[in-house]
């Protein structure tokens, strides 16, 4: 008795699809552009996390030890260092480095090189280069040197100088910036989504609209809310089915050719994501397709269900 | 069969009915007639629990229609066809499969809709314009259509509100014998009408309305208005 039902109800629903004809083709193209704006937003979201890691990776601390400091200790501050929860990577510049790095930066620079050479003795000191998990967490890393109790008065000592309060201001900004673009991306993704939302489901709601004398006479002739409601949530899902279908392959060469011309600017290429990420947003779109074209059928019909 | 109970309806402050009392039995065939607007259709909504009574009871056998949980009311109204003046087919499924949900609406197997359907359609002659959809059918075509669609469920009455409202003559006439010819056949037939050669051509019970009241309740009724 159920499989029949449902069979009924699939075929009804199919047919009620394929003969509304431009109602059809309307209810797709509406779903279609919702599902494009959501599959956008995930793309957005994708090259906004690499840019805004890119310019993340760009932020760091170093702190400068004095010429004589033995690396036995330096190497004891990079241990401690690396035991802090906040820190992602310390890296040693030995004053060999230093000096190797200097010379190349200055390589056209001869009165420089000159003067240094005429010092004879290395002046730079050894450095670590440290990274934190997150910007925000550079202040406590800086704080953590400031604190005595910390490092050993022997390693205070040692230490010349920490570039971090120098940084202080720009690490702030780009701080607030990271923070501020997710939260305004969060933002207006939620909004464009609604939006769209909003807009398929009146669509669905309008073409169900349509057919409430249709809705009623089934009503009238005894059918069953649940056998009534059937074809219109396949006729929903089926909607919702070809939309995702349609997007995916749009999406192929939109991100070609964003992956030809934007590359540089975003700092990923789109289509090298799209493609390892093709399964999951497929089946994103697939399933977001489906839900709001089921779920809008439902909340559309329901008012004219009741008696 | 079904009884009309002290019932008045109110449509905001505009009274469409008012004091019905009326027993229907089984068998019976009843013409409501009245000029528009005298609360004809109000009373057949009345009977399928389209709308409400603002005060008094509408009853099948012994159940009151308007306290029948959804469910119930479902399986009631398995047992009324409908007929409308504006015929109210399914536009997107074709003479056969409009009939074929009536069937299908009350869980029909599959067998049986193959059975029966054809039938009907010979009945009232449209086996030919089986795969037709109702924009593709004339009024007559219609308004024989929504009758096999009425019938095919063998219900207990046929309730039909001006089914000859947009018909010729010669199309008004076929439509009064096929509710004649089920009539014959044991079941319960309501109608209104305000056509005259209708009414005369049943020669039946006639209730007259006007403005909402009964005003005549005869047994071999003739159109008087």
């Amino acid at each position: 008795m159920f499989i029949m039902k449902l069979k009924r109800v699939i075929v009804a629903g199919y047919r009620s699809f394929t003969r509304s004809g431009f109602t059809s083709v309307a209810s797709i193209l509406v779903m279609t552009i919702t599902l494009f704006v959501i599959t956008s937003l995930i793309f957005i979201q994708a090259g906004l996390n690499s840019t805004l890691n890119d310019i993340k990776e760009k932020v760091d601390v170093t702190v400068y030890f004095v010429s004589d400091a033995n690396e036995d200790d330096i190497k004891e501050v990079e241990e401690s260092l690396k035991k802090l929860p906040e820190v992602r990577d310390v890296s040693y510049t030995s004053q060999d480095d230093a000096l190797i790095q200097f010379k190349e930066r200055h390589s056209n620079d001869y009165l420089t090189l000159q003067a240094l050479d005429e010092l004879g003795d290395n002046p730079l000191g050894a450095s670590l280069n440290i990274k934190a998990e997150d910007p925000s967490q550079y202040e406590s890393i800086a704080k953590y040197f400031e604190n005595e109790n910390a490092l050993s008065r022997e390693h205070f000592t040692i230490i010349d100088k920490i570039d971090y309060h120098q940084n202080k201001i720009v690490i702030d900004r780009l701080t607030s910036i990271i923070n501020g673009a997710k939260k305004l991306g969060f933002a207006i993704s939620l909004i464009l989504i609604l939006i769209s939302l909003l807009i398929t489901f009146n669509t669905i709601r309008l073409i169900i609209y349509m057919s409430k004398e249709e809705i009623s006479i089934m009503k009238l002739m005894g059918a069953e809310g649940r056998y009534i409601r059937g074809p219109f949530i396949f006729s929903g899902i089926l909607v919702g089915l070809i939309a995702s279908i349609i997007t995916i392959i749009i999406f192929i060469p939109v991100s070609i050719w964003l992956g030809n011309q934007m590359t540089d600017f975003i700092g990923i290429n789109l289509f090298a994501y799209y493609k390892s990420n093709f399964l999951q947003l497929f089946i994103i779109m697939l399933g977001s397709g489906v839900i709001i074209g089921s779920v809008s059928s439902i909340f559309a019909i329901h008012r004219y269900l009741r008696k | 069969m079904i009884y009309f109970n002290n019932v008045t309806k109110k449509y905001c402050n505009d009274v469409a009915l008012e004091d019905i009392n009326i027993s229907i039995t089984q068998g019976e065939f009843v013409a409501i007639v009245g000029h528009s607007g005298a609360g004809k259709t109000t009373l057949t909504k009345l009977i399928l629990a389209e709308e409400y009574p603002t005060d008094g009871s509408v009853f099948f056998q012994s159940t009151d229609i308007h306290k029948l949980s959804s469910r119930d009311l479902t399986q009631f109204r398995r047992k009324i066809g409908v007929v409308f003046q504006d015929f109210r087919l399914l536009p997107n499924r074709t003479a056969y499969e409009n009939i074929a949900f009536a069937m299908e609406a009350i869980g029909k197997q599959n067998r049986e809709i193959k059975e029966d359907v054809p039938h009907v359609l010979e009945l009232v002659d449209l086996t030919s314009k089986a795969s037709h959809f109702p924009h593709q059918l004339s009024g007559g075509e219609k308004q024989r259509l929504a009758i096999a669609r009425a019938i095919i469920t063998q219900p207990e009455i046929i309730i039909a509100d001006e089914p000859t409202g947009n018909l010729d003559p010669i199309n008004t006439s076929d439509v009064v014998n096929l509710l004649k010819k089920i009539n014959d056949l044991g079941t319960t037939v309501i109608i209104t009408t305000h056509n005259r050669n209708v009414v005369d051509q049943i020669k039946k019970r006639v209730i007259t309305l006007e403005k909402g009241r009964i005003v005549r309740d005869d047994k071999d009724g003739k159109y008087m208005l």
